[in-house]
Parts: structure tokens; C-alpha cells; sequence
């Protein structure tokens, strides 16, 4: 039995801030799949990935997405916890809310411990996010996501700020928590690890689109020379 | 439709020009004190020998002064920040935009009627136009927070959850350091808030002076300065608590004046046009125009030449004493005296430097011009000063020294800021033109304080009225000019005192 795609897009030409990027863009991206974004700098991978995002936003019913953008979009006057629990803002009234951002309650501190330990923040949930360094923070996104959950993630280069040997184990975690995934990576191998299809980007559209088993690291390599 | 073309700076200079000459053809310029120099040697020896004889007296006037300016700004600061949530409503934003353009001083006389010559009126003076200028900035603060924390926040997030997550944590440093530097504003008003009545220290140094009593007027003015220039050292947001404490206690053993029951409906009557209240209406017209003819007109008059010859002045300040404060120009003991120099005239309310300078040279425009335009020049050579600082260190390794630096590639560079400023400061130099008025100039201040003398309320409001719109005309004019020169409006405020000076 096959489930209908979650997305279809279908020839389109997408923009970014008025200048088309990528045109001709045709794909659909089915419940399960873990789609990879590949791609030079500037080959349109984060105008691609907005528009899927548009894309399932303007669904009736959406799907709940989790996120993590490029500039992850913290706020660092604020603790660890703080950010985290912010993914699940929208599950919560106002005054909830308020509540929890002025005191938390041990319940709310609780659910936050697991993403938190998780992507190996560990006794950091106190810590603002202000004092942390550059991969500290990009877990703290990570952890954000991973506390929402949801029916896809879509994410930005989501370890592009961690250390290489643990950035395979960050994107286990996202793989185990979401049953659907769009990411955009720059590292080829990683890729081929987490990624059930990869799209690579170039020359203004689509060079190709292909089951991840189907795909070697030579032919990958190709799309970042010349 | 093709974009209007952009203003150069010598258009604008040269009908700012004008209207300069203009101006002084029509400003009272008389030096009528006959012997000037009797009165300023009798101030040398005060301030050479200031007389602390009564130091209880100095030191409550003192804690009257910071804890007007204390409760009022936090007391304005909280009302902003409630407000600044609602700021844009159309409602909100004018209730904002009409307390703002009454100055304290004018608040401060209305309320003497209302609340009396008590603790209430001090701080409600100030409160009332803080509110106003707090919920405008903190506004614009939380607008301008980093977006891409509330684009991270789930789509559906509650707008108050996403407001309190994302842009009020994002903003609160700016609220925090935007809020101190009001506390200094806030000092200076309390102070000036002495020459209505308020028993503070502008208080103690006006009767002083009246009586010729000048040593003990050096006193007052010294423990004013002593508070003010190192307000950054003792005015610290964690002590806040401290002083908000602090200040409320010695407020709530100030004895309040008895009002009788009533005050606030009597005054609200007292507000109503005269022949109105009379059922006379048809007078209501010829009495408007009698109010607008005979006092608002020259009032607005005199206020407009009073404040074009002052705002030629303050830019004259400007370009010259800007280089002051730059190392590479004047050297590093120089700038140290520049730096001396611009802070105390900065930190001298222009109000108060009119006082003192009319003590001097006796009733006519004279001593409020010079009061307006050193005080407003020198904030406006600070900001410059600083700016070309910063410029020196990124210029050319052989860059010229001294004055060829300031005229070749400082003033070049700073003249789109130096115009801005200008521009900014042009509605404060003419709102403060009207209350200068008090001092006995017949801008449009001197009609309110002869109304509120008379209690004739009404004429009061009405002249008010025609003041703060005199305010808001200069206001919009101003960002027309600054919209044709193609000056970056929107990002002015963080050129103003403020936000310089808080960083």
C-alpha cells in the first residue's frame, strides 16, 4: 500500500529576495523519507528547503514540523532550558507560558531533561545561552527541536558547528525522534549515513535525485568541482 | 511618479540661514542691566568660596531631588512598558504623543493645582510626559529585536508567549540601559522642577540667587553637580531596588499639602473654556479669538525666533566644539578639557543655565539663547566628538593631526550625523523655548505661568494646547527635511544621547 506524498512540487521556479534561484523544480517527498540537501554554498539548498517548508505549511491540516534554521534563533539572555521548552510554546497557553518562563515547574524542567541530555548538554539547562560557544548552541537548537518532535524536521545545516566525530550521533538522535526529515548538509558521507534520497543542487536546478543506496561519494563529489 | 530630489546640505543650510536672520532682526537682543559686571563679580566670589552653612537643608534638598527623579522615571518607565505593548494603536499612540509634548515644567504647574506643592505633583510631572517618550522607544526596541528568534517559535505560538520569549528577553538589555540614561534626564528635571516651587535643589539655588545670597547658591549647584556627573558610578540598575526604596520612604514623610475633596473635578471644570462654562456660547468664539490673537500668536511667535536663533547657535557649538573631545585633534590634555567642557554643559538643564545667565545680563532673549545653545551644542559636540573618535581609528596611517584632521576628514564625515542631530534636537531646543518662557521671555511659556498665576485654568490648557502642536508641527517638519536629505531616520535614535551614552 502506498500512503500519499506529504509535498509535490512540481516545475516550480523559486525565488530568493526577488531573484530566481533554482527553476524548474519538480519533486515529491513521501512520509518516511529522510531527503539530504546537497550542494555548493549559494546552490540554493536554504531557498529549496524554504519552500518545502511553505510547502507544508499551507497544508489543511499542516503537519506538526520541527525546525532548525540556519541561524538557529536563540535568544540568549535566556537559559538552556529556556530555549528548549520554547519548542513546545505552541502547546501551551499564553499564561502557561508565562508562568513557565518566570519560575519553571519541576514537570516542565523534566520533559526538557531528556533532549537536553541528549545532545550532550548535560548540566547545562541553567546556562544562558549566551555564554555558551558556537556548538553548544547549535545542540541547544537541536535539543528545541527534539523536544517538539513532530511529523517532519526540517533543518539547516543542524551540525554544521559541531565537532565531525559527534555530529553522526546528533543526527541519529534527529533520525530516531523524526519519522520524516529534510536536512541540507555539506558533508557527502554524512549524507550517505543518515539520508534515505539525496537531491543535489547546482547550476540553478535539480542535477539529480536518487535513493541513497543507488549513490556513491565519487558521483557527490562531482557536484562540488568545476 | 518619479522620486523627489534629494535636498543638499547647503539648500537646507542656507534657508536655516535665513530664518536666522530673519530671527535676530526680530529678537530682543538688549543688554539692560546696567552694570553686569557687579552682579558677576559677586557670583565669582560665591562660587570661589561656596558657603555650606546649612547642610541638613542641602543634603534633604538633595534626597527631595533623587527620589522625584527616581520614582517618576521608574513610575514613567513602568507605564511605557505596558503601554509600549498597545503602542500600535492608534489610541495609545496619541495619548502618548499629547503627554510627551507637555514638558514637566508646564506639567508641573497644571498639576500644582490638583495635587498641590506636594511629593504627588513632583513625580507625577515627570511620569506623566516619561510615559509617553518610554512606551515610543520601548516600542521601537522590541520592533527591532533580532526576528529570527520568533521565526525559530512554533507558527501557531500565542502572540503574547512569542512577544515575552523571544522579543521582550531580546530587548531587555536596551529597555535596561535606555531606562538609566532617563534616570539621568530625570535628575535634571527634578532639579529644574525647583523654579515652580518643588523643594528641590533648583529650588534652593533659586532663592539663593534671588536673595544675592551667591555662595550658598555655589553650594547648591555644586551638590547638584556632584550628583549628576558621576550619576553613571551610583545609578546602577541592580541597586535599583535601593534606591526606588530609598526614595519612596523619604517621599512618603514629605508632608503633602491639604487639597480639600474635590480638587481634581474643580480643576477638570477650571479646564473648560470660560464662556462655556458661562452657557454663554456664543462667546466661545471671539474668546478663542481673543486667546489666540493676543497670546498665542505672539507667544508662538516669539517662541519660533527665540529657538531659530538658539538652534543657530547650537550648531555653531556643535561644529566648533567637537573637535574638542577628539584626541588626535586637540591632543590628550586637550581633550580632557573638552571633555570637562561639554559635560558641564550638558549637565547644567538649559532652564537652569538661563536662570543664571539672566542674573547676569538681565531680562531679553539674550540669556536664554546662549543657555539653549550651549547646553543643546554641547550634547550634540558630544555625540560627534564621539563618533570621530571611533572614525580615527580606522583612518589612513597618514592621516593629518589637529585641526586639518577635524576640517579635512572629520566634519566631511560627520556632516550627515551633525545635520540629523540638528534636526533632532531643533523640536527639544523649540519646546524648551516655550518654557523658557517662565523666566519672563514672552515666548509662549510666559502666557501659561501668567494664566496658571491668574487660575484661570482654561487659558492655560488652550496655550498648552497650541504649544504642544507648535511641538508636534516642528516635529514633522523636521522628519520631512531629514526624509528629503535622505538622512537615515530610522536608525536616529541610536545616534541621540541615549543610546550612546548607555553603551
Amino acid at each position: 500500500m502506498t500512503r500519499p506524498p506529504l509535498l509535490r512540487l512540481e516545475g516550480e521556479t523559486l525565488a530568493w529576495d526577488g531573484a530566481a534561484v533554482l527553476s524548474g523544480v519538480s519533486l515529491s517527498l513521501a512520509r518516511g523519507e529522510r531527503l539530504v540537501l546537497l550542494g555548493r554554498s549559494g546552490s540554493g539548498k536554504s531557498t529549496l528547503l524554504n519552500a518545502i517548508r511553505l510547502g507544508l505549511e499551507a497544508q489543511h491540516p499542516a503537519p506538526r514540523l520541527a525546525l532548525v534554521p540556519q541561524d538557529p534563533g536563540l535568544v540568549p539572555q535566556l537559559s538552556v532550558f529556556h530555549n528548549v521548552w520554547m519548542g513546545r510554546l505552541d502547546d501551551h497557553s499564553a499564561l502557561h507560558g508565562l508562568r513557565v518562563l518566570l519560575h519553571p515547574p519541576a514537570a516542565a524542567r523534566a520533559q526538557a531533561d531528556g533532549p537536553i541530555a541528549r545532545v550532550g548538554l548535560n548540566g547545562f539547562a541553567r546556562r544562558r545561552v549566551g555564554s555558551l560557544s558556537g556548538g553548544q548552541k547549535q545542540r541547544t537548537a537541536l535539543a528545541r527541536a527534539l523536544l517538539r518532535g513532530g511529523d517532519a524536521l526540517i533543518a539547516d545545516e543542524p551540525v554544521s558547528a559541531v565537532d565531525p566525530r559527534q555530529s553522526g550521533d546528533l543526527l541519529e538522535a534527529l533520525r530516531d525522534r523524526f519519522e520524516t526529515m529534510v536536512l541540507a548538509l555539506h558533508d557527502p558521507a554524512r549524507a550517505l549515513a543518515i539520508g534515505t534520497r539525496i537531491i543535489g543542487l547546482g547550476a540553478g536546478r535539480i542535477l539529480f535525485d536518487r535513493p541513497a543506496r543507488e549513490l556513491s561519494l565519487q558521483e557527490i563529489h562531482a557536484l562540488y568541482e568545476a | 511618479m518619479p522620486a523627489p530630489r534629494r535636498w543638499g546640505a547647503w539648500r537646507v543650510l542656507a534657508g536655516f540661514g535665513l530664518a536666522t536672520v530673519g530671527a535676530l532682526a526680530l529678537a530682543d537682543l538688549d543688554l539692560t542691566r546696567p552694570d553686569p559686571w557687579l552682579t558677576l563679580r559677586g557670583i565669582g566670589a560665591g562660587l570661589l568660596s561656596p558657603d555650606f552653612g546649612d547642610p541638613a537643608g542641602l543634603a534633604y534638598a538633595a534626597a527631595l531631588t533623587v527620589a522625584f527623579a527616581v520614582c517618576g522615571v521608574f513610575a514613567g518607565a513602568l507605564a511605557g512598558f505596558v503601554l509600549s505593548f498597545g503602542y500600535g494603536l492608534r489610541a495609545i499612540r496619541g495619548l502618548c504623543i499629547c503627554v510627551r509634548s507637555v514638558h514637566e515644567l508646564f506639567w508641573a504647574l497644571l498639576l500644582l493645582g490638583v495635587t498641590g506643592l506636594g511629593p504627588l505633583t513632583g513625580v507625577l510631572a515627570i511620569t506623566l510626559p516619561y510615559a509617553g517618550i518610554f512606551a515610543k522607544v520601548f516600542a521601537e526596541y522590541l520592533a527591532e529585536a533580532d526576528p529570527a528568534a520568533s521565526r525559530a517559535l512554533p507558527r501557531r505560538t500565542p502572540p503574547l508567549s512569542r512577544l515575552l520569549w523571544s522579543r521582550l528577553p531580546l530587548a531587555l538589555p536596551e529597555l535596561g540601559a535606555y531606562t538609566l540614561y532617563r534616570l539621568e534626564c530625570g535628575l535634571r528635571s527634578s532639579a529644574v522642577l525647583g523654579f515652580v516651587g518643588l523643594p528641590t535643589l533648583g529650588y534652593l539655588l533659586e532663592t539663593d540667587f534671588r536673595q544675592a545670597h551667591y555662595g550658598a547658591a555655589a553650594a547648591s549647584l555644586a551638590v547638584y553637580l556632584a550628583l549628576i556627573l558621576p550619576i553613571r558610578h551610583w545609578m546602577r540598575l541592580h541597586l535599583a531596588p535601593f534606591w526606588l526604596t530609598a526614595s519612596v520612604w523619604v517621599l512618603a514623610r514629605h508632608p503633602a499639602p491639604p487639597m480639600g475633596d474635590g480638587a481634581l473635578l474643580r480643576f477638570l471644570g477650571d479646564a473648560v473654556p470660560a464662556p462655556i462654562r458661562a452657557g454663554d456660547w456664543a462667546g466661545l468664539l471671539p474668546w478663542l479669538g481673543r486667546m489666540l490673537g493676543e497670546q498665542a500668536l505672539p507667544g508662538t511667535i516669539a517662541t519660533l525666533v527665540l529657538s531659530q536663533v538658539a538652534l543657530a547657535l547650537a550648531a555653531l557649538v556643535a561644529v566648533t566644539g567637537f573637535p574638542l573631545i577628539v584626541g588626535r585633534v586637540t591632543g590628550r590634555a586637550g581633550a580632557l578639557a573638552g571633555h570637562a567642557a561639554l559635560v558641564l554643559a550638558r549637565s547644567i538643564p538649559d532652564y537652569m543655565l538661563a536662570f543664571l545667565i539672566l542674573q547676569v545680563t538681565g531680562p531679553s532673549m539674550i540669556p536664554a539663547i546662549l543657555a539653549l545653545g550651549l547646553h543643546n551644542g554641547a550634547i550634540i559636540a558630544h555625540l560627534m566628538g564621539r563618533q570621530g573618535d571611533a572614525l580615527v581609528a580606522r583612518l589612513r596611517p597618514d592621516a593629518p593631526h589637529g585641526l586639518r584632521l577635524a576640517a579635512w576628514e572629520l566634519l566631511p564625515r560627520l556632516s550627515g550625523n551633525f545635520f540629523a542631530l540638528c534636526l533632532y534636537r531643533w523640536e527639544i531646543i523649540v519646546r524648551d523655548s516655550a518654557i523658557l518662557g517662565l523666566l519672563g521671555i514672552a515666548t509662549l511659556g510666559f502666557y501659561v505661568d501668567a494664566a496658571v498665576q491668574e487660575l484661570r485654568t482654561d487659558r492655560a490648557v488652550l496655550l498648552l494646547v497650541v504649544s504642544a502642536l507648535l511641538t508636534l508641527g516642528i516635529d514633522t517638519l523636521s522628519g520631512r527635511i531629514r526624509a528629503r536629505m535622505r538622512l537615515s531616520a530610522p536608525g536616529m535614535r541610536k545616534a541621540e544621547p541615549e543610546a550612546a551614552e548607555a553603551a
